[in-house]
């Protein structure tokens, strides 16, 4: 065995604490090593070739790399390693400045900790064994859960590239909020125009699979090969015999609460949510519908002329395969109903932003009338409230919303088009407007649309003679305000959907304490997630407006692509490996492992003359996290490349 | 049902109306108040704005008294006295700082063992509301009040865990118990300006004037408050208000005890009603209960 | 200008002596001004509540501990239990009393409350409940307002709202005991607010005052 040490300066952010050279002529004394030098950078290309070059000239067999930490560059070394002609799982790293170098300030110290922490790598790597590289093929389609703009972009830019996407949306049509919206800051875009072609893209698209009112019910497998369980709903009409001609929601008797209007419009029981729906296909709601409730009506199944209303239908369970998922779960608003100084959210003239923007659409239930909800009069003193569950730990969330200061500036902007009497009062905290155009246009909404803007948060509204009382202050002229409102808009924040934990641990995908995804890595890796294989798009990761949201998208789906182009998934061969004569088939690894990655497997026990069933690890689905070989009484299971041999070497050479 | 009764000065001196419809009220109903012997002034606002130690050893003080009693909860019906009390009980119970040092002034050992409670929520929350409703003897009917709160017998929630801190109901529900019909208005628990009577009295006026405005604008007979401080600001300085602000408020300020003691067929002159400088009797003749 | 902040100034400790004192942490403020929007004394105060806790931050202690503010404060907690950073205003506001009267820093146009406040003491201390006739006259004859609520005065006596004489409490020993030990301020006898100057100066003042209004 030939080992040789490569010691790195790394600048002086090693060498600075640590006597290298020191280290690297103790390191030349130990058993077995045959060489030991330094270098300023060792991952630089003149670095990694003297390690090539040592390696021909010393007949090296092992390596050891005393430098950063293994997250860094242990892939770099790995490489450098194949191409000198060492298999690259005989090379092992002493991080000598994580936890090292950065940690401390006493040089002899230090120095003597880096020789201590390489004689540990030495050990190691004289346990380890030539480890081959595992493949595992691709199922060549994408899930996309969730149909809002998010999802539509990523389904779009996948079937763009002639792979398969299918997209999960609870709702009936895809869409999401967007769709609702009226226009879109700061370019003031009519959201529908920019929306609709994309969703016709998208049903039209060969490519892309729509699973509508439909609920994702469980997750198996890993990246390549995920197994997925899909609720399909019972729409209660046939969507491939339905022309979507309308002939049944114009004729339903039963009339509720629009949701899509946030209660603003009222809809029938079996309707679509909004004209431009796709899938252009109703769907009873059987909570509603006189048929499903007392048996009577069933109108629309009489009138229906191509009998596709089927009231018997049941919810569907299906089970696809697929080689990645993309998160664009989206979003809810802030429930401003925890807001006691705010009337419990019992003021009917008190509404979100949301319902603003439903009034603003002339398609929408009020035909672009800006009008109070209690008694239909047109609003003139609209007073909007920013940072409304944002930056609030009492009641709300800690963070910024980020997006509340724009749209409450397109509100006011559009108070005034819609209403040329109309004045719109703007309580903020700050004015966070940090997009291209965004500074822009809050100044022209205040500039040339006379909103006015008083920096303060309101502290109590409440109801006399028909009118909202708001109390603010502004804290820049150091003054209590007190407005008489028609309307109040609250700029509710952003906050996670409900059910978002309960998808992240299908997923195996952190969530942060805000219910919010968490990325790889908040710069380097925005639209990845720990788990490969699962990417994130739009404000189920952090609160996003559309354009962050559309390039969010596009980088999770040349993700999810970059996977799709592969013939088979290179993987890491540092998994779970049962010894089949020790296995006793306790199956404590199998209720240990949080994959799945363990099953039961029937061998013949040719000692015992008799078949038994032991435990075998599935490489493809192994994470190499250990639990199981923690739990193994009987020592059967151990993991590559961290054998109980090489870490017992290791605590014995300490 | 048996409590250490900590009535406080207000009510022995200007809220004496207080005091006898309260004790009344009990005595119908079977819930016994025993006075604590020897208790002292609670210190109210200007004790905490002077001395900290002083503000949570002068309640201490008198929550020993009540143990010595060997009773485990106090009634109180001063707002003022009870946010003293609870939050002298929340330092001593969560703070070991404070309750080594107030114990060491005492020269006694506490730590927050007594409970506190306000008469209002014996009334609704021991005796239940629906007890008191089945010994009603007069429904109050054909009148219209304002609940008035004030800012101490809610605030802070998590100290006074008494009632909603936005928008507090408690005394609304006890009202409708009584048949008598509570408005609904948003200066449930506005300040009246308290402890400034004597010293800013034009703060005073301008508080309790617009608290007055308001109760009248929506539509309210009298204003029921439980706070012995609210009730003089809002009933001995009404007449100051009417003049500088040239109303004529005529607006009988109630303790909610008088009310329901009017229910459970009282006397008036027991309940006090002859001692409110507005006088109430012409309302309550005018709606039938006399 | 109103003032010059120097560099001394934001490098005083008093932030940090206040949040270390009374636990609360000014320095959680971000001037939302939800505070100011809410009191109902604001319209009385020089500063707002808000503008306090930002001269808190920036260590501006003769400014706060002089303004009228802190006086004004009527502890009606509306702004502690909405503050979105959980600051207990009130709380500071009640520290910032006591440091005032600690550094006897009192602003002279502003001194019926610490007055009040202080008699309101002494007469617990010598009677053990409250004596209002008491606690009227003594403040009405050291403020300078011999007269003032004197048109109050019959009706409450003839309610009997209002005792002539004090409550003798048996335990006043005790009573004296706790003031005492509670601390220096708490014991009142020898306060500057109740040093003749300060209470000549104060009558002077109310007396100039009446002279001008009946001009």
């Amino acid at each position: 065995m030939k080992i040789g040490v490569f010691v790195c300066h790394c600048g002086t952010n090693i060498a600075a604490t640590v006597d290298v050279e020191r280290v690297s002529q103790e390191a030349a004394k130990e058993p077995r090593v045959k060489f030991s030098t330094t270098y300023r950078y060792m991952c630089s290309d003149p670095g990694q070739n003297l390690i090539k070059e040592a390696v021909k000239k010393h007949h090296l067999d092992r390596i050891v790399i005393a430098s950063c930490s293994p997250s860094l560059h242990e892939k770099t070394f790995r490489k450098c390693a194949e191409k000198a002609g060492v298999n690259p799982y005989l090379m092992e790293m002493a991080n000598i400045r994580e936890h090292c170098s950065w940690v401390h300030q006493d040089r002899v110290e230090a120095t003597a900790k880096a020789i201590e922490l390489i004689r540990l790598a030495l050990a190691k790597v004289s346990r380890n064994k030539p480890l081959e590289y595992l493949y595992i093929p691709i199922e060549k389609k994408v899930l996309i859960i969730g149909g809002g703009i998010a999802g539509i972009q990523s389904a779009i830019d996948i079937a763009f590239a002639n792979y398969p996407a299918v997209i999960l949306e609870r709702e009936p049509s895809i869409g999401g909020r967007m769709a609702r919206f009226d226009k879109t800051f700061p370019t003031l875009d009519c959201a529908a125009c920019i929306l609709t072609p994309k969703m016709v893209t998208v049903s039209q698209s060969k490519h892309v699979t729509m699973h509508t009112y439909s609920e994702i019910e469980g997750v198996k497998g890993h990246v390549g090969d995920f197994t997925v369980t899909i609720r399909k709903k019972a729409r209660s009409v046939d969507i491939n015999k339905c022309t979507g001609c309308g002939a049944c929601y114009n004729k339903c008797p039963v009339r509720v609460p629009s949701e899509f209007d946030m209660g603003l419009g009222k809809r029938t029981a079996i309707y679509i949510p909004f004209p431009q729906a796709v899938p252009n296909v109703p769907v009873i709601d059987r909570q509603n519908c006189l048929w499903f409730t007392k048996q009577k009506c069933g109108i629309c199944k009489k009138i229906c002329p191509f009998e596709a209303i089927d009231y018997d239908m049941q919810d569907e369970i299906i089970e696809e395969k697929f080689g990645a998922i993309i998160v664009a779960s989206g979003f809810t608003q802030f429930n401003h109903a925890v807001y006691g100084e705010y009337g419990y959210g019992k003021y009917k003239d008190a509404i979100t932003g949301l319902h603003f923007e439903r009034m603003a659409n002339s398609s929408g239930p009020t035909g672009g009338k800006i009008i109070r909800p209690s008694d239909g009069k047109e609003a003139r003193d609209v007073v909007f409230i920013q940072c409304v569950g944002s930056r609030d730990e009492q009641k709300g969330l800690s963070y910024c919303s980020r997006l509340c200061c724009m749209y409450t500036a397109k509100h006011a902007l559009l108070l005034k088009e819609h209403n040329k009497d109309a004045q719109a009062y703007v309580f903020y905290i700050d004015i966070r407007a940090a997009g291209k155009n965004y500074e822009e246009f809050v100044k022209k909404v205040q500039d040339e649309y006379g909103a006015v803007y008083l920096r303060g948060r309101v502290s109590r509204i409440f109801e006399k003679s028909g009118k909202l009382i708001v109390r603010g202050a502004d804290t820049l002229s150091g003054a209590q305000i007190e407005i008489k409102a028609d309307l109040v808009v609250l700029a509710t924040g952003l906050v996670a959907q409900p059910d978002a934990p309960g998808l992240a641990r299908m997923l195996h995908i952190p969530y942060d304490r805000n219910n919010l995804f968490t990325e790889a890595h908040p710069k380097l890796a925005p639209v990845e997630t720990i788990t490969s294989g699962v990417f994130l798009t739009g404000a189920c990761q952090s609160p996003k407006d559309i354009p962050d949201t559309v390039a969010t998208a596009s980088a999770a789906s040349v993700k999810a692509l970059g996977l799709m182009v592969q013939d088979r998934l290179q993987r890491e061969p540092l998994v779970a490996k049962v010894d089949a004569k020790t296995c006793s088939g306790c199956f404590a690894c199998i209720q240990a492992c949080s994959f799945t990655a363990i099953e039961e497997e029937e061998i013949e026990d040719k000692r015992l003359k008799k078949k038994r069933l032991i435990a075998k690890v599935l490489e493809g689905v192994c994470t190499g996290c250990g639990n199981c070989t923690a739990v193994c009484r009987m020592s059967a299971i151990d993991l590559e490349g961290f054998s109980n041999r090489q870490i017992m070497e290791e605590i014995e050479a300490l | 049902m048996r409590y250490a009764y900590f009535p406080g000065c207000s009510l022995h001196s200007t809220a004496k109306e207080y005091d006898l419809s309260t004790k009344a009220v009990a005595g119908t109903l079977g819930i016994e108040l025993i006075e604590i012997p020897e208790w002292i002034c609670c210190g109210a606002t200007p004790a905490h704005i002077t001395m900290h130690l002083l503000s949570l050893a002068l309640p201490v003080k008198n929550l020993l008294l009540a143990k010595k009693m060997d009773s485990y909860e106090v009634a109180t019906c001063c707002a003022a006295c009870f946010n003293r009390l609870k939050v002298a009980n929340h330092f001593m119970e969560n703070d070991s700082v404070h309750r080594d040092k107030v114990n060491e002034i005492i020269g006694e050992q506490y730590s927050g063992e007594v409970k506190v409670r306000h008469f209002l929520d014996i009334l609704i929350n021991v005796f239940w509301l629906k007890n008191l409703s089945e010994r009603i003897i007069k429904r109050l009917d054909n009148l219209k009040v304002a609940c008035y709160y004030g800012c101490l017998l809610t605030r802070p929630g998590e100290v006074t865990q008494f009632d909603d801190v936005e928008e507090p109901h408690l005394m609304d529900d006890l009202m409708k118990i009584l048949g008598v019909e509570p408005v609904d208005w948003p200066y449930k628990t506005e300040c009246c300006g308290a402890s400034f009577s004597l010293t800013k009295t034009d703060i005073v006026l301008k508080l309790s004037g617009d608290i007055l405005q308001m109760a009248y604008d929506e539509g309210a007979q009298a204003i029921v408050v439980a706070c012995p401080l609210c009730q003089s600001n809002l009933d001995l300085r009404q007449a100051m208000i009417n003049k500088k602000f040239k109303k004529n408020f005529d607006m009988p300020i109630l303790y909610f005890t008088q009310l329901v003691g009017l229910a459970l067929g009282i006397d008036p002159l027991k309940l006090g009603l002859n001692k409110h400088i507005v006088n109430p009797l012409k309302l309550i003749k005018s709606v039938g209960v006399l | 200008m109103k003032w010059f902040i120097s560099h001394d100034t934001l490098r005083s400790l008093f932030q940090e002596t206040l949040e270390k004192d009374c636990g609360e942490k000014v320095s959680h403020c971000y001037q939302c001004g939800k505070c100011s929007a809410g009191c109902p004394i604001s319209f009385q105060m020089d500063y707002l509540p808000n503008q306090i806790m930002r001269m808190v931050q920036l260590g501006m202690e003769d400014q706060v501990l002089s303004s009228r503010t802190i006086w004004l404060c009527a502890s009606c907690l509306t702004c502690t239990v909405r503050c979105p950073r959980e600051i207990d205003i009130a709380e500071i506001m009640d520290y910032l009393r006591r440091r005032a009267y600690k550094k006897q820093v009192i602003p002279l146009e502003e001194t019926e409350i610490p007055l009040f406040n202080k008699i309101f003491l002494r007469n617990i201390e010598l009677f053990g409940r409250l004596y209002e006739m008491g606690l009227i006259g003594m403040f009405n004859l050291l403020s300078g307002e011999f007269f003032k609520d004197f048109s109050c005065a019959p009706k409450m006596f003839l309610k009997r709202k209002i005792g002539i004489f004090p409550h003798r409490a048996k335990n006043i020993r005790e009573i004296r005991d706790i003031f005492k030990r509670s601390g220096k301020l708490a014991h009142s006898k020898k306060d500057r607010l109740l040093h003749p100057k300060l209470l000549f100066l104060n009558l002077f003042r109310k007396f100039i005052g009446k002279i001008e209004k009946l001009k």
